[in-house]
């Protein structure tokens, strides 16, 4: 725009505030407007560029297609098909890969210019990451929600309640949560957006196949067992198994050793693990943003 | 307010990135309404005082107060009155430039009713109106300058922060920007300018800092400093080395301290034109033939020379940034890259 030239800039529109226009509020009302100000800033950004959104559910469609139909056929599950089994493991494994976006796109804010901008505005120093968070689950609410209805279309029958699907829905979306302000503690010591997705990865893929996502945990080696029976990935799938499935279903893979606790003890753990993770994770990150310079 | 109170007060400012000691005893003192600039090299310190100035980073020693409020122990408060535009666009790539604009509004808690209206405005004022529902990537590197502009000032700071603005813009962006500032401060707003360019500072700043390795090494009005750094510089260019050195002579009659350079001669001309004038016409006189002259305004070189008797350490020349983020090496600061802010993440 150098060929035009800029009409002088009338002073009314840049004069110094009176503070007249500021709204009032509490801090903890401004925290909760700020964060829902990044959500959505964080949410255009998806719409901006909608094939990555495409891409985000090509990599759980293919699993869902893999398992039930190319691996699916080699893995026995007493008592129910294997589509029953699977889906609440996938449910699981797309939330956990579509965690890395909240380091990733953490990584990317911090890496550009904009940053400095937010650091210099009044806004609550939380909502950068808050705000990053919140808009990822929404984004895994959308996820689940495809998922849900790929499953149907691929099999997936389950006997819980509609209430109990909803709750385990509830469980895996919790995860989802938690496991976002983990990946935000990876995002703000990244460097950059690439080493970010490149750390945020071995830390997923054992979390992700050594549980039982996809098979039963009593037949891994022994070894793995213990890592594999009590790690939170298997925690959380198992818990909205048992109430996706209902409760039939849930005594069986009890009997058959593929359950190792009762639904209502996985639910707990579950409910548990989120609680730590988030309690954990989100004051680490926030301190942590709070030093990064 | 009264006009003679300080937007900006800091003492013994002091800032270190491990061994590297980015400010070291910062001095200033701005008043209300006026344009300060801080003038120095890359790697002075100017992009740390701002920083330090607008709450990004934290000092390790000292004092700064914007409009009496401590950085350190008020920085919400001081967030609320300060603006900040720089040298890199700061704005969201993926947005529009009104839903940028929109965005800064909710962050900085205005009304939620007159955003949309006042993004329009800005957008207008700012020649941005054309543009407003395109996405950033179609801009290029000034229009992405405007819109970092409008959005320093979308909350109506009555102190703002400008982190060389200039650099890497076309002589009529400057202008305009120039321009612009002129309007701020003649609305009241007190305008805190960073700039390499001397003549920058010396068109605009009220006050003049000139900042080395950390410190302020001068300061004053653009007239005190001049007067300090030895002014204009007259340049005669002659045939030959050896009528060159002839005319040392005369030149010296006139004025004290000319020096013979091959085919030039350089001397140091206290009030400008008058004393030019002056060796010029000593030269007709003597029936010496001049090729050429230049009178040649001090640069920051001249400056830092005369202050500190080496050359400014710019390193390179900063080229035009027309990119929207910073560049792979900031040299603006001093910074070990693991400590690096923002700038060094890349």
């Amino acid at each position: 725009m150098t060929a035009t030239a800029t009409p002088a800039t009338p002073s009314s529109v840049i004069a110094p505030t009176d503070g007249s226009t500021v709204e009032g509020g509490s801090r903890l009302v401004w925290a909760v407007r700020d964060t829902l100000a990044m959500a959505q800033r964080n949410l255009l950004h998806i719409t901006r560029v909608p094939q990555l959104l495409v891409f985000t559910f090509i990599q759980p469609v293919m699993f869902v297609l893999l398992f039930r139909y190319v691996f699916g056929g080699a893995i026995p599950i007493p008592g129910l098909s294997y589509v029953n089994y699977l889906m609440p493991g996938i449910f699981g494994q797309t939330v956990m890969f579509g965690a890395a976006n909240t380091a990733v796109g953490l990584a990317d804010d911090l890496g550009t210019g904009i940053i400095e901008r937010f650091r210099s505005l009044p806004m609550a120093r939380l909502a950068v990451l808050s705000g990053r968070t919140l808009a990822d689950l929404a984004r895994s609410c959308v996820v689940v929600a495809v998922m849900l209805l790929v499953g149907f279309a691929v099999g997936f029958r389950p006997d819980g309640s509609v209430l109990n699907i909803a709750a385990g829905i509830v469980i895996v979306l919790g995860f989802a949560f938690g496991l976002s302000w983990l990946f935000a503690n990876v995002g703000l010591r990244a460097p950059n957006a690439e080493a970010a997705q490149a750390v945020a990865f071995p830390i997923m893929f054992p979390l992700t196949f050594a549980s039982s996502a996809f098979v039963p945990v009593n037949t891994m080696p022994g070894w793995l067992q213990g890592f594999a029976a009590h790690q939170p990935v298997t925690v959380v799938i198992n818990a909205a198994r048992s109430l996706m499935l209902g409760p039939e279903a849930t005594a069986q893979l009890r009997e058959a050793g593929v359950f190792t606790t009762s639904g209502t003890s996985y639910v707990i753990q579950a409910f548990a693990w989120i609680a730590v993770i988030v309690g954990i994770a989100a004051p680490l990150a926030v301190r942590r943003y709070r030093r990064t310079v | 307010m009264t006009t003679d109170e300080l937007a900006i007060e800091v003492a013994g400012l002091t800032k270190r990135f491990g061994d590297v000691v980015a400010l070291d005893g910062v001095d200033l003192r701005v008043r209300q309404g006026s344009v300060y600039g801080l003038l120095g090299p890359n790697g002075a310190g100017k992009t740390t005082t701002v920083r330090v100035l607008t709450t990004i980073l934290a000092p390790d020693e000292g004092e700064a107060r914007v409009l009496g409020l401590d950085v350190a122990t008020r920085a919400d408060a001081v967030r609320r009155v300060i603006g900040l535009a720089g040298q890199y666009a700061a704005v969201d790539e993926q947005l529009t430039a009104r839903e940028n604009l929109v965005l800064v509004g909710r962050l900085t808690h205005q009304r939620r009713s007159g955003l949309r209206a006042r993004a329009d405005e800005l957008l207008e004022a700012f020649d941005l109106g054309h543009a407003a529902d395109r996405p950033l990537k179609t801009f290029s590197g000034g229009m992405r300058r405007r819109l970092d502009l409008a959005a320093s000032l979308v909350h109506r700071p009555p102190v703002l922060f400008l982190d060389e603005p200039t650099t890497g813009l076309d002589p009529r962006s400057r202008s305009d920007l120039w321009d612009l500032i002129r309007t701020l401060v003649e609305g009241g707003t007190t305008v805190l300018l960073t700039t390499q360019y001397l003549e920058e500072a010396d068109v605009l700043a009220e006050r003049i800092a000139v900042v080395d390795q950390g410190r302020v090494i001068a300061e004053g009005t653009s007239e005190e400093l001049k007067a300090q750094m030895g002014a204009t510089v007259l340049e005669l260019t002659f045939a030959d080395p050896r009528s060159a050195s002839a005319a040392v002579g005369e030149v010296a009659r006139v004025l004290p301290g000319a020096e013979a350079d091959g085919t030039l001669v350089r001397v140091t001309v206290p009030d400008g034109t008058h004393s030019a004038l002056e060796v010029l016409r000593a030269l007709d006189a003597a029936g010496t033939d001049v090729a050429g002259m230049t009178l040649r305004e001090p640069s920051l070189d001249d400056v830092f020379l005369s202050l500190t008797g080496r050359p400014a350490e710019s390193g390179d020349e900063t080229p035009p940034d027309e990119g929207g983020t910073r560049p792979a090496d900031d040299p603006s600061d001093p910074v070990p890259p693991d400590l690096a802010p923002t700038g060094g993440r890349r």
